[in-house]
């Protein structure tokens, strides 16, 4: 594992534009994510309030490939879903690619996200009415308005990539489990993401598939200098991530 | 997707929910087009019907009637306004001729609703012929502008629709109790003493007895010496474009010219109410109809958006905007109600030429003549489309207001 430097005092630091972390040439990433005394609570201003995530400071820069560990409850897959921005923090300081995105409307996330993020699941959720190579697709002809030669040809890349060339115009539904997920994780490339969050993607999977999807999303954090942030349960895949956020009764006990 | 290139995003996965959800797609369809169907038939039933029921009234008289301002008293007042006179006798309507009645003809017929405006002397008469006598209701017409009014030519049933000098057209009941055939002489008195011979030219049947034993025609010139009006008319029948409108202008030609001018609502009243409460009736139908159609494919959407949380939390997550999840089920509810509503037209139409042959008469014509107007399949497509975008506007909302994080944990 190898373990990445200490987030910096001062956010200023962190803009994509300033080409990395400042005074920290070694580190040779442009930072993705910035989480600075980040708190979530729930059911805010009633009695049954509580806060899951207390005071997060984290960061992750490109090339990173990072694991977020932890028990059932901890607070993991709301971290996830915080630097995802499918949900806003109570409190703190986020930012993606250098933008602080606490102050953005929900029209603006959803531009961010679908541009610089990408979401595996732990169920891949594929849309069923549509094959793998549709699938694939979705992402861009949603954004794009509608689909494109280019569009296509990029999806079939991808479907080649992930092993699923025979597949592609089979219905999702009648992939198999593994095969499904590594359409997922085609679907979550298709936007070329900056940033690529999984949550137990692996956990539904046999060994054998669990191992060639991890292997997928390593050559993607290698290839295109994607950075991943990976929440699991299973410490032999955190093992072989760069480093691993351990995650505990919602805050960060070890980076 | 692939073979769909630019089809939009929404469309494309808006057919596609359609098509899986295939067998709610179907029923909620059928459930459409049996309402548009049902609209579809009844409108153009009764739509038929109505046109025959006034076709039937009106082939008989004018659409307007305009006659000269009846008769009143005005009541003497004192200064101090108390009343110079306990009682007011009714004065009598005496028969009088419409003044300058060239320039009121004139003025009608330049109205745009105003098809034809012919000019009339009626009045009572006497038929004598040998012993016997019959009282005559008589109508003295310029006969090419009055047939475009109430055609006399289709009620011939012996002799010719002419009217030329001395000529008569008479009912047949009439020409039977007076022993009458064409080319033979009636001696015709009027009220006031005047009488001159009269051939007949032409016996009709104008639908009813009543009609038949009194209604006599000659040309307008005589009628009006006969009748003690020369050079004057007692009355103008006029048609309008838009019969249904025609109390209007029957009120714009009273505006205009001071005269009595009554249009067939107010003299039908009775009948003009029961095509109102048709009409109104029909309307509550289809109301009914598009509500039953509008909560069928609100539920079916309402289902599909619960079936579907997760791949639309997942589609948000992907970075499609709340705008385009709306879209789609918008799309959904606008292609049901229209899909339903093109197949509901044809049945619409099957079932009403399926009644059309089967209600027929004894010689085998149908009851009355039914043409479905584009404008109705038009109206059906259009308020079906509608109802389906609006019954999809509360399940489009709760897709688009779905919480991404909430939807894909389920």
């Amino acid at each position: 594992m190898n373990k990445a430097a200490a987030p910096p005092a001062a956010s200023a630091d962190w803009t994509a534009d300033s080409g990395g972390l400042r005074g920290m040439p070694g580190l040779g990433g442009t930072p993705v994510v910035h989480l600075e005394g980040v708190c979530k609570s729930f059911n805010l201003g009633l009695p049954t309030e509580v806060e899951v995530l207390h005071g997060i400071d984290m960061h992750l820069m490109r090339d990173e490939f990072v694991a977020v560990m932890g028990p059932s409850g901890s607070g993991k897959s709301t971290l996830l879903n915080l630097v995802g921005l499918l949900d806003r923090p109570t409190q703190g300081r986020l930012q993606i690619l250098g933008q602080e995105t606490t102050a953005l409307d929900d029209q603006a996330l959803t531009r961010l996200r679908g541009r610089s993020i990408g979401f595996v699941f732990q169920y891949h959720h594929l849309m069923s009415a549509f094959s793998a190579l549709e699938n694939v697709m979705m992402p861009r002809v949603g954004l794009h308005g509608y689909p494109t030669a280019e569009i296509e040809a990029q999806a079939m890349r991808l479907i080649d990539s992930v092993g699923l060339s025979a597949w592609r115009d089979t219905p999702a539904t009648r992939l198999s489990g593994g095969q499904q997920q590594r359409v997922a994780v085609a679907r979550a490339l298709i936007m070329q993401p900056a940033l690529l969050l999984a949550d137990e993607p692996t956990g539904n999977l046999d060994t054998q598939s669990a191992d060639a999807v991890f292997d997928l999303f390593r050559q993607v954090n290698r290839e295109h200098r994607t950075a991943v942030l990976l929440v699991t349960h299973n410490p032999a895949l955190a093992k072989r991530c760069d480093r691993i956020i351990q995650v505990v009764d919602g805050r960060v006990q070890g980076d | 997707m692939v073979h769909g290139r630019w089809q939009p995003f929404e469309w494309i996965v808006a057919s596609r929910f359609l098509r899986e959800g295939r067998l709610q797609s179907v029923f909620i369809t059928v459930g459409v087009a049996i309402g548009v169907a049902v609209i579809v038939f009844m409108s153009a039933l009764l739509q038929g019907l109505q046109a025959n029921l006034v076709r039937r009234v009106l082939t008989a008289q004018p659409h307007i009637q305009v006659l000269p301002p009846k008769e009143f008293v005005r009541p003497q007042h004192d200064i101090d306004a108390a009343w110079h006179a306990t009682r007011m006798q009714a004065p009598l309507q005496r028969l009088k001729s419409i003044d300058q009645w060239s320039s009121v003809l004139k003025l009608i017929r330049s109205m745009p609703q105003v098809k034809v405006a012919s000019p009339a002397v009626t009045g009572a008469a006497l038929g004598v012929r040998g012993g016997a006598s019959r009282s005559l209701s008589l109508t003295a017409v310029d006969l090419a502008l009055y047939q475009q009014i109430v055609n006399l030519q289709e009620k011939i049933v012996a002799g010719q629709a002419r009217l030329e000098s001395t000529e008569l057209l008479m009912g047949m009941e009439l020409a039977s109790d007076l022993g009458l055939t064409i080319g033979d002489k009636l001696l015709v008195q009027s009220a006031s003493g005047s009488s001159q011979y009269g051939v007949v030219a032409g016996i009709l049947d104008l639908g009813n007895k009543g009609a038949n034993q009194r209604n006599g025609f000659m040309a307008l010139h005589s009628g009006q010496s006969l009748l003690g009006y020369p050079g004057g008319i007692t009355g103008i029948d006029v048609t309008v474009h838009d019969v249904y409108a025609a109390e209007l202008v029957a009120q714009r030609i009273q505006h205009l010219t001071g005269l009595q001018a009554d249009s067939w609502i107010k003299t039908n009243a009775q009948f003009f109410s029961a095509i109102s409460s048709q009409t109104m009736a029909n309307t509550a139908i289809r109301f009914f109809v598009a509500l039953s159609v509008a909560f069928g494919i609100a539920s079916v959407l309402v289902v599909s958006v619960v079936q579907r949380s997760k791949e639309i939390g997942i589609l948000r997550a992907m970075g499609i905007s709340r705008g385009q999840v709306m879209r789609v089920f918008l799309l959904q509810g606008g292609l049901l109600g229209l899909g339903g509503a093109l197949v509901g037209c044809v049945v619409g139409t099957i079932a009403l030429h399926a009644w059309l042959s089967i209600a027929v008469t004894a010689e085998g014509t149908p009851l009355f003549q039914v043409t479905i107007e584009p404008t109705l399949y038009g109206l059906a497509l259009g308020l079906a489309t509608l109802t389906g975008l609006l019954a999809a506007l509360a399940p489009a909302l709760r897709a688009a207001r779905l919480d991404p994080v909430v939807a894909i944990r389920g």
